[in-house]
């Protein structure tokens, strides 16, 4: 494979510990230009961990992180980000302390070579709820809206790779569609995403390839109706 | 009505002062989670450090000198020490900042010996600013008061209006995500480690040449310093504000009010039992001014631990 087409993001043979516990062994995947790639699994199986361990959150005891073919894997979480890579956390983690503004200004970084440009106005067209709410502090939004304002405020920084995990959860069907429909427009706009999910059926609907994890790897990789199509990884590693 | 006034403005200008330390302290505080005791170190640097400045650069370069390096200092101490132990916990952070507090003190001595030093305020300055009830007011103190102010003013502005405020008080809260979104959290923290050290740096460097410049006073104020932050809410800048007045108040009345407990029971004609008895109801509200800042920290400890604006939690 030549640098030109080399994947946006490739994680190779990636390993992190929590103190002493071994909890990835050895993660492999690759997200291409424009993709949608789902990390799905068990609870507990380290789609989490991996999403940390690529922004340096968790240190990676070992394994390359490469964006556009320049390794990340021991650079510091600032500069992870400022490379490209934009983070959403699964605890949502606002800044409840800042207004709905000072919240999205926090997220502003100039753009990177390429990379889709983001405004505020932008955002709120995504989001309208967040408009009316701009000067009310975070904290005092509901989990619905503090998922919107991370999702925003990660996308300010002007991301290649959007890393989103379980933005979903917990969510009212209402928010939950207003979530999905924004994370398909953001990809439509030239934005990747690795998008970790607890839902087989938005994953399977949303991705262009899908990974499964299982104890600390990927044990299957594949489209999205290869994966509905192979009962037998569906029953091992998915079933609850 | 004179004493009033007159404790009134002490009170207020002592307090302000009080403020320019503990801001450092509190902010340093949420920061790291640990409380820095080497803060009011940083206090006494500034006034020898301005002492001997002045000399060869003058009274206002050498103050302005000497908050600019101990500034520097801070952020020495904070990148080259604090955060080499930071992952040990914050036993050791604790201890590293006590056993600096002692390092400094030490060194002061060495330098210019164990005696108080003759750190005046320039005849230029030392004039009256307007006449209370008959009395002089010195100008010095206002200008104390104001620059304090003016401090405090440009911080909260720096806090509130600015995109590096909202970093510092995104990374005070959330360290982690605000790297995440591509801060340099612990650049941020050096900085904000230095502006506090500065600011402890300004008014030792400005109030030593008032109240007085000795190898103690870092001990001293540590202490006042360490209840304000208590009383205020550890972390809480308005808190630190509140309680800095609070207590510059407090101080400034109290050692002047020569009242005791038996004028107290004198109010309900049981001033003669009360006077045979003596002893604590003897005690005169002005020799106890030392210790009614610890009263306060203890009632605030007992009514509401989280501080007068802290969290709760
Ligand atoms: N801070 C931590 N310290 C120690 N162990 C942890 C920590 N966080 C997670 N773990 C452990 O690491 C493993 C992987 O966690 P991770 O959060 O990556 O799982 P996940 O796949 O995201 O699942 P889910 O989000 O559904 O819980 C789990 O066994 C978990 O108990
Ligand atoms: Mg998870």
């Amino acid at each position: 494979m030549t640098e030109s087409n080399a994947p946006l993001l490739e994680v190779r043979d990636l390993h992190a510990y929590y103190g002493k516990s071994h909890i990835l062994h050895g993660v492999n995947f690759y997200v291409g230009k424009g993709e949608v790639v789902s990390l799905l699994g068990r609870n507990g199986t380290g789609r989490s961990t991996t999403l940390k361990a690529i922004m340096g959150l968790v240190p990676p005891k070992s394994g390359k992180i490469l964006l556009n073919g320049r390794n990340l894997a021991e650079a510091r979480t600032y500069a992870i980000c400022r490379a490209g890579i934009g983070y959403i956390p699964e605890e949502r983690e606002v800044f409840s302390n800042l207004t709905v503004d000072e919240n999205l200004r926090m997220g502003q970084q100039s753009s990177h070579d390429g990379a889709p440009e983001w405004t505020i106005e932008q955002m709120f067209e995504y989001f309208p709820n967040l408009k009316e709410r701009r000067k009310t502090k975070a904290g005092n939004l509901s989990g619905g809206e503090q998922q919107m304002l991370t999702i925003c405020r990660s996308l300010l920084g002007n991301p290649k790779v959007l890393l989103i995990d379980e933005p979903t959860e917990g969510l009212a069907p209402k928010n939950v569609a207003a979530v999905e429909e924004a994370t398909h427009d953001i990809n439509r706009r030239g934005v990747s995403i690795v998008l970790v999910e607890q839902k087989l059926a938005i994953a399977l609907k949303v991705s262009t390839r899908v990974c499964v994890m299982g104890h600390g790897q990927i044990v299957f990789e594949g489209t999205p109706e290869e994966l509905a199509g192979n009962t037998k990884i569906l029953k091992e590693w998915l079933a609850v | 009505m004179e004493y009033f006034t007159i404790s009134l403005f002490n009170g207020v200008v002592y307090g302000l002062l009080l403020f320019m330390v503990s801001a450092g302290l509190t902010l340093i505080f949420g920061m790291m989670g640990v409380l820095n005791f080497a803060h009011a170190s940083f206090y006494m640097v500034g006034a020898y450090l301005a002492y001997s400045l002045q000399k060869i650069f003058g009274f206002w370069p050498a103050i302005v000198l000497a908050a600019l390096l101990v500034g520097i200092l801070g952020m020495v101490v904070e990148a080259f020490f604090l955060r080499r132990v930071h992952r040990y916990g914050h036993a050791h952070e604790l201890l590293l900042t006590f056993g600096l507090a002692f390092i400094i003190a030490e060194l002061v001595k060495l330098f210019y010996g164990n005696y108080p030093l003759n750190y005046r305020v320039p005849d230029a300055l030392n004039f009256a600013a307007f006449q209370v009830f008959g009395t002089d007011y010195p100008v010095y103190r206002l200008l104390m008061g104001g620059i304090s102010i003016g401090m405090f003013i440009l911080i909260y502005l720096l806090l509130t209006r600015t995109r590096v405020g909202i970093v510092v008080r995104s990374a005070i809260y959330r360290p982690r995500m605000a790297e995440a979104l591509g801060h340099n959290v612990p650049l941020v923290f050096m900085g904000v480690f230095g502006v506090g050290a500065a600011l402890a740096g300004l008014a030792g460097a400005v109030a030593g040449a008032f109240y007085t410049t000795n190898p103690n006073m870092a001990l001293e104020l540590g202490v006042i310093v360490f209840v304000v932050v208590v009383v205020g809410g550890l972390g809480s800048l308005e808190g630190a504000m509140l309680a800095s007045l609070l207590i510059g108040l407090i101080s400034s009345f109290a050692v002047g009010i020569d009242l005791s407990l038996i004028d107290f029971f004198g109010l309900f004609g049981a001033r003669e039992w009360a006077e045979s008895v003596g002893g604590v109801l003897a005690l005169k509200i002005s020799s106890l001014s030392a210790t009614i800042p610890f009263a306060l920290m203890l009632l605030i400890l007992l009514v509401r631990p989280s501080g007068l604006m802290g969290e709760k939690s």
